[in-house]
């Protein structure tokens, strides 16, 4: 089989199977499909899953030629991102902790009190 | 070397240049996601994300962009095998599904903005304005590129130049798409889940 046409089938799968993990999350959420914490979980999932099928199939990342800068690159962005995004959400989830008015406090407290140390 | 080797190799370079620029890209649109995960819930009394977004709108958007990701893509495919016609055709479909996508967006944003919930009234709307907004930004920077490169290959063929515009083209399109998804997911189908 030749390259284009290889390619022209990636790109076919690729539409496809974004249009079903589109639309496979739309209807979970829609329908309410799960509990909230796992319809969370499972809608982040698809995404992630949808970005890999992207990246695979639309920008070729698994045909790249070493050395694999261009997935070097992705990588190294991947592990900034992650910083960035969770490093601020735990330093704001810590703020607005410790910025709790004194009355929220002691009910927060009474509440880990009770679960046990 | 033999020419065809060399203009490989300057493509691929000029590619890896730009890739690192949408990687930088990217980082940027963290910070923003970033932003828009801590403010979320800070509505200032306002409607949340349950009362103010319409799903099916934006599932339709959504269909928009993923599908003038494909077209963009059989363009790069027909640009492989010189048929010009066929990329001007491709580009014109990726073009329209673009401009209706960020039509439809900004109508989104004016009817938020006309009931009064603009990116004024809370912490929550400044965010998804930004958010959603810098998107938008980045689709019609995209659709001027388009047009200009649509000019050049209907005039001058599909050259060297041509084509290594078109693949930068490709991958900041693509990358777009990729973006979109994590709004999606993030900003409306975790707001109303």
């Amino acid at each position: 089989m030749d390259n284009d046409k290889r390619t022209l089938i990636n790109y076919v799968i690729g539409f496809i199977l974004s249009l079903l993990l589109t639309g496979t999350a739309y209807l979970a959420v829609t329908n309410q499909l799960f509990a909230s914490g796992t319809l969370i979980a499972v809608i982040i999932g698809l995404a992630i899953a949808q970005v890999l099928v992207q990246l695979f199939f639309f920008l070729h990342l698994g045909h790249e030629t070493k050395p694999r800068w261009k997935l070097v690159t992705l990588l190294f962005m991947l592990v900034v991102l992650f910083i960035l995004v969770f490093g601020s959400l735990w330093i704001m989830q810590n703020l607005d902790y410790n910025m709790m008015p004194k009355h929220d406090v002691e009910e927060y407290m009474i509440e880990q009190n009770k679960k046990g140390f | 070397m033999n020419e065809e080797v060399a203009v490989k190799m300057r493509t691929d370079k000029t590619l890896f240049g730009f890739w690192v620029y949408v990687m930088t890209d990217c980082i940027l649109f963290a910070t923003l996601f970033a932003t828009y995960a801590v403010l979320r819930n800070n509505t200032y009394g306002g409607p949340g994300s349950h009362e103010l977004f319409n799903m099916p709108y934006v599932l339709a958007e959504t269909l928009l962009l993923l599908t003038s990701s494909f077209t963009c893509g059989l363009a790069l495919l027909a640009a492989r095998k010189q048929q010009v016609k066929q990329v001007g055709l491709w580009l014109g479909a990726t073009f329209l599904l673009g401009l209706s996508f960020i039509t439809m967006e900004l109508t989104e944003f004016a009817q938020l903005a006309n009931e009064g919930h603009g990116w004024w009234s809370s912490a929550f709307l400044s965010a998804f304005f930004t958010l959603v907004g810098t998107h938008g930004l980045h689709i019609t920077i995209g659709l001027v590129w388009l047009l200009v490169m649509g000019a050049f290959i209907m005039t001058r063929g599909l050259n060297e130049h041509t084509l290594r515009r078109l693949s930068m083209f490709g991958i900041f399109w693509h990358f777009l798409d990729v973006v979109w998804i994590f709004i999606f997911t993030i900003v409306y189908l975790m707001g109303v889940a």
